[in-house]
């Protein structure tokens, strides 16, 4: 720390002797574990271009992750962060928001922590519309243990435990969101960075239950074991297969291996959140008794 | 860069200029940004930081328009750009001008 009290990242970004990025993160725990061409990386950059665009007050948010490699960003990012136990970043942000409902509160995990192991946890927040936003790292594997299936795998797709090629329907994570109530969904590739800092700086401003799916590439497990090339090659299968429909049927937005991806802005829609619905519900029926109608009515005066 | 005549706001416009920094210690040679350079700025060196990948350079520095895209989608942090005095857009033309 300098005399002032400015972190010594955020004097280096400001002089242009550090990334840019340096006051939003832990500079002293790069270079990250994250294998070349991953894109879990340009995804954290959007997210640090979103606050850096909306001017947020970092000491508002708190980032929640589960295990994973995109659970690793909790502990990378330079804000109130939780790294949690497998599958329940969910919950965890859900107690945060609730006890102090002035944090914005993100999910930033992946697709085996937050709908394998963690898809009830997943379900049922979107379904009571908490007000937490949910950027889901879409890889379509487990890649920290090896390259197993996930249920966002592909059909035919070849990983370490379907050598023949994967027989299970996968999840539409997005149809999924839709579908439980989500107020806000939305798919993009890391290729579509800055469609990706736009979605990041709408969720941002957005009551209830957000949720972002990124496709990215993992070209040390997905990628080696369906022979698609580099993670270079990967992004350029998604500049030439991507499509943009906004508002589209997220029901028919299923990924196909070798298919098309449909992208874009498939929900936005203004649902009452958990908190505001609890809060009218409870007036209505406590009156004065409610614990929190001194909060609520000191909120109106303002 | 050249234009068939001189615009008509030539004297408001002017054209971003940015300098590339490369953290090369800390590239792991994904090539991204070189892919989606919109200007062709840089390329590939045969050269190998300690971890053995091989960094970018920038051989057409000039270029650059402070676009921002390699700064985005690098997933290392390694490259940025920093915005340096604008200049107005040249008035050389075809015809007309």
């Amino acid at each position: 720390m300098s005399p002032k009290g400015i972190p010594e990242a955020v004097i280096a970004a400001v002089s242009g002797e550090e990334h840019p990025i340096a006051p939003f993160l832990r500079m002293d725990r790069m270079p990250h574990i994250w294998c070349s061409t991953c894109g879990i990386g340009t995804t954290v950059k959007a997210l640090a271009a979103a606050f850096e665009k909306l001017g947020t007050d970092l000491d508002k948010v708190a980032i929640v992750s589960g295990i994973g490699c995109t659970g690793r960003v909790a502990g990378y990012v330079r804000l109130d962060s939780f790294h949690t136990t497998h599958g329940r970043p969910i919950p965890f942000a859900t107690g945060l928001k609730l006890a102090n409902p002035e944090l914005d509160v993100i999910v930033f995990s992946g697709d085996g922590d937050l709908v394998a192991i963690g898809g009830n946890h997943f379900i049922h927040a979107a379904r009571r519309n908490m007000d937490i936003k949910v950027v889901c790292v879409n890889n379509f594997i487990y890649g920290m243990t090896g390259g197993q299936v996930a249920p966002t795998t592909p059909l035919t797709a070849l990983t370490s435990t379907t050598p023949y090629g994967n027989a299970e329907p996968p999840f539409n994570l997005c149809h999924l969101a839709a579908a439980c109530g989500a107020n806000y969904v939305a798919r993009w590739t890391a290729l579509h960075v800055r469609r990706l800092t736009k979605a990041f700086t709408e969720i941002l401003v957005k009551p209830g239950f957000c949720f972002v799916e990124i496709i990215t590439p993992c070209s040390t497990l997905y990628a080696r074991k369906n022979r698609l090339g580099t993670g270079l090659d990967i992004m350029k299968y998604y500049h030439d297969n991507t499509v943009i429909e906004h508002g589209a049927d997220p029901a028919e937005a299923d990924i196909v291996f070798g298919g098309p991806i449909i992208c874009g802005k498939f929900v936005e829609r203004d649902r009452p959140t958990w908190l505001e619905y609890q809060d009218q519900h409870l007036t209505e029926r406590l009156g004065e008794k409610y614990f929190r109608a001194k909060a609520l009515q000191e909120a109106c005066e303002r | 860069m050249k234009f068939w005549r001189t615009p008509l706001d030539a004297d408001k416009m002017k054209i971003p200029r940015g300098e590339l920094h490369i953290i090369v210690e800390r590239c792991k040679g994904c090539a991204f940004c070189v892919e989606y350079c919109p200007r062709g700025v840089l390329e590939m060196s045969d050269e190998f930081n300690s971890k053995g990948y091989h960094p970018p350079k920038a051989v057409e520095p000039e270029n650059c328009v402070n676009c921002d895209l390699c700064e985005m989608i690098c997933p290392e942090f390694a490259i940025y750009c920093l915005t340096v005095e604008e200049e107005a857009v040249p008035a050389e033309g075809g015809k007309g001008s």
